[in-house]
């Protein structure tokens, strides 16, 4: 059954997707560091949707749509407008070159990240491997 | 939405007395120790001494630079306060001074953490200039930095947008010299940067047309710089066809070849064009194996002549291992003289390290790590990739 996109239902599919994946087991298994998904307002969408996602060693620990953003204080911040986060999730948009081009942006010790940039593709994957819709 | 990025590039016999026109105060040359030896570091501080620019010399960048080497000459840069960095040399130290240029404007920065998602804001304190001395990196025109940690022999890509230079000079003087073996490591390498250009997923109109194009500079002219160093035209093309094949690649992506090689020569100490080369014929199988053609442009574009796309395809994979056979270069690991036993040992770490390389993510097919693992075992063993 299709979630909607930044739901806690969507949240939760991502968790058991990433832990139920070998490449991203692999990918990840020296990543260190929570996250603040964010969903930034537009359109219809008239608050932001902060998605915290707790990353440990190849595995998702925790997931769930945080009430608001003080909630957490992640290592590493991630945020787009839904329209971006879109494309992304519906892999029509590579989420490196999203974030290179500043259509996403990302906050975090950028050591980590240049060290593990497969394991972010391999969230996205798992993230098209949600059954999403989309209301907008 | 996708960008196009270079320095202002003067190329040809003589492009190195541009440098006596520049404007600015002080230089520091970021070099290696060979590059004092051949003289070349007295060839650059001439014009700029003509340019009325005072500059000093670090050259003691080893062939794979550290991350500690970075950190000590971004502490040199900041003693002199330079408003020009001159990267000269091969990709070592114009990688070198790239993150030394980064670091000494941000000192903030860890050098491992140079990246392409955020702003670094360069550019206040100084300008980058580079010279290369070798004809394959393509160092001299891209942002991109390869650096080494020591402890854990791993090879880091890394680079931001903003560590690209204002002026690049592609200067053939330089190059004149270079061994056979250099030649052809380096001009192999640059062969890597534009099939992986061409064939990544990041391809693009802007980049294709360089990739292509250097494809064609090196079947023509590497065989002839390789056999007579002498042949002065020759030279020139190779110089000009690595600082092309670096535009295209950097405006693309290099793939799975660079990812590879990174793990190999990082563990190996293996001369970063050969490890590449090394493993483009079977990266570009295990893409075509999957149906990925794009290769079959690239054979048409140097006259092979095919009925389709899948044989195109075939021929350009035979015509790499041609040329890398006729350069006396390696085509398996193995070959390399690394044994068995210290190939298996290494296998899982090569992984590993392949796997998180940054040059992996535009691979036109991503192996899983069992698929990297066999892609290995293949490039060790010389045996063709079937799956
Ligand atoms: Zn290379």
């Amino acid at each position: 059954m299709a979630v909607k996109f930044g739901s806690p239902e969507w949240v939760q599919a991502l968790q058991e997707q990433l832990n139920t994946s070998q490449a991203y087991a692999d990918a990840a298994k020296n990543w260190e560091g929570d996250f603040y998904f964010i969903v930034d307002p537009e359109g219809a969408l008239t608050a932001p949707i902060y998605l915290y996602m707790d990353l440990w060693h190849g595995k998702c620990r925790a997931a769930f749509v945080a009430p608001d953003k003080s909630a957490k204080a992640p290592a590493f911040v991630m945020s787009g407008t839904y329209s971006k986060w879109k494309k992304v999730v519906s892999a029509q948009l590579d989420p490196l070159q999203a974030l290179m081009t500043n259509q996403l942006k990302l906050k975090g010790n950028m050591t980590m990240v240049m060290k593990n940039v497969k394991a972010a593709q391999e969230i996205v994957k798992a993230c098209t491997r949600i059954e999403t819709e989309f209301e907008m | 939405m996708w960008f196009f990025n270079s320095p202002q590039i003067v190329f040809g016999e003589g492009a190195l007395t541009h440098l006596a026109q520049i404007r600015g105060a002080r230089a520091y040359i970021i070099a290696d120790p060979q590059m004092t030896t051949f003289g070349f570091v007295e060839r650059v501080r001439a014009q700029l001494a003509e340019a009325n620019i005072e500059t000093r010399v670090f050259d003691q960048v080893e062939a794979e630079p550290s991350l500690a080497t970075v950190r000590h000459g971004a502490a040199l840069l900041r003693e002199f306060e330079p408003d020009w960095i001159v990267g000269l040399g091969g990709g070592s130290p114009i990688d070198a001074a790239k993150a030394m240029w980064a670091l000494y404007e941000r000192p903030d920065l860890a050098p491992d953490g140079i990246s392409p998602l955020e702003y670094l804001g360069l550019g206040k304190k100084a300008r980058l200039i580079t010279i290369s001395t070798t004809s394959g990196t393509g160092a001299e025109v891209t942002w991109g930095i390869v650096l080494t940690d020591p402890n854990e022999k791993r090879k880091l890509g890394v680079g931001s947008r903003e560590t690209l230079a204002t002026l690049a000079i592609v200067d053939p003087q330089f190059v004149m010299q270079m061994p056979p073996r250099l030649t052809a490591d380096t001009g192999l390498d640059a062969l890597t940067h534009a099939i992986e250009g061409y064939a990544a997923n990041w391809h693009n109109d802007f980049a294709d047309g360089l990739c292509l194009k250097a494809v064609d500079l090196v079947f023509n002219f590497l065989p002839r710089a390789y056999a007579n160093g002498d042949d002065a035209e020759a030279r020139e093309k190779m110089h000009n066809a690595a600082a092309i094949a670096g535009l295209g690649f950097i405006n693309s992506m290099c793939t799975l070849a660079h990812a590879m090689g990174h793990a190999l020569g990082g563990a190996f100490h293996v001369p970063h064009g050969r490890c590449v080369s090394l493993f483009l014929p079977y990266t570009m199988e295990f893409a075509a194996n999957a149906g990925n053609y794009r290769y079959a442009d690239l054979a048409r574009f140097i006259g092979l002549v095919a009925p389709d796309e899948a044989r195109a395809t075939r021929n350009l994979i035979a015509a790499v291992r041609d040329l890398e056979t006729q350069l006396g270069s390696n085509t398996s690991i193995a070959s390399l003289g690394i044994a068995r036993a210290d190939f298996a040992a290494a296998l899982e770490t090569l992984c590993d390290h392949a796997e998180n390389d940054t040059q992996i993510v535009a691979a036109p097919r991503q192996p899983d790590r069992a698929e990297l693992r066999r892609l290995f075992e293949c490039a060790f063993a010389g045996q063709p990739v079937t799956f």
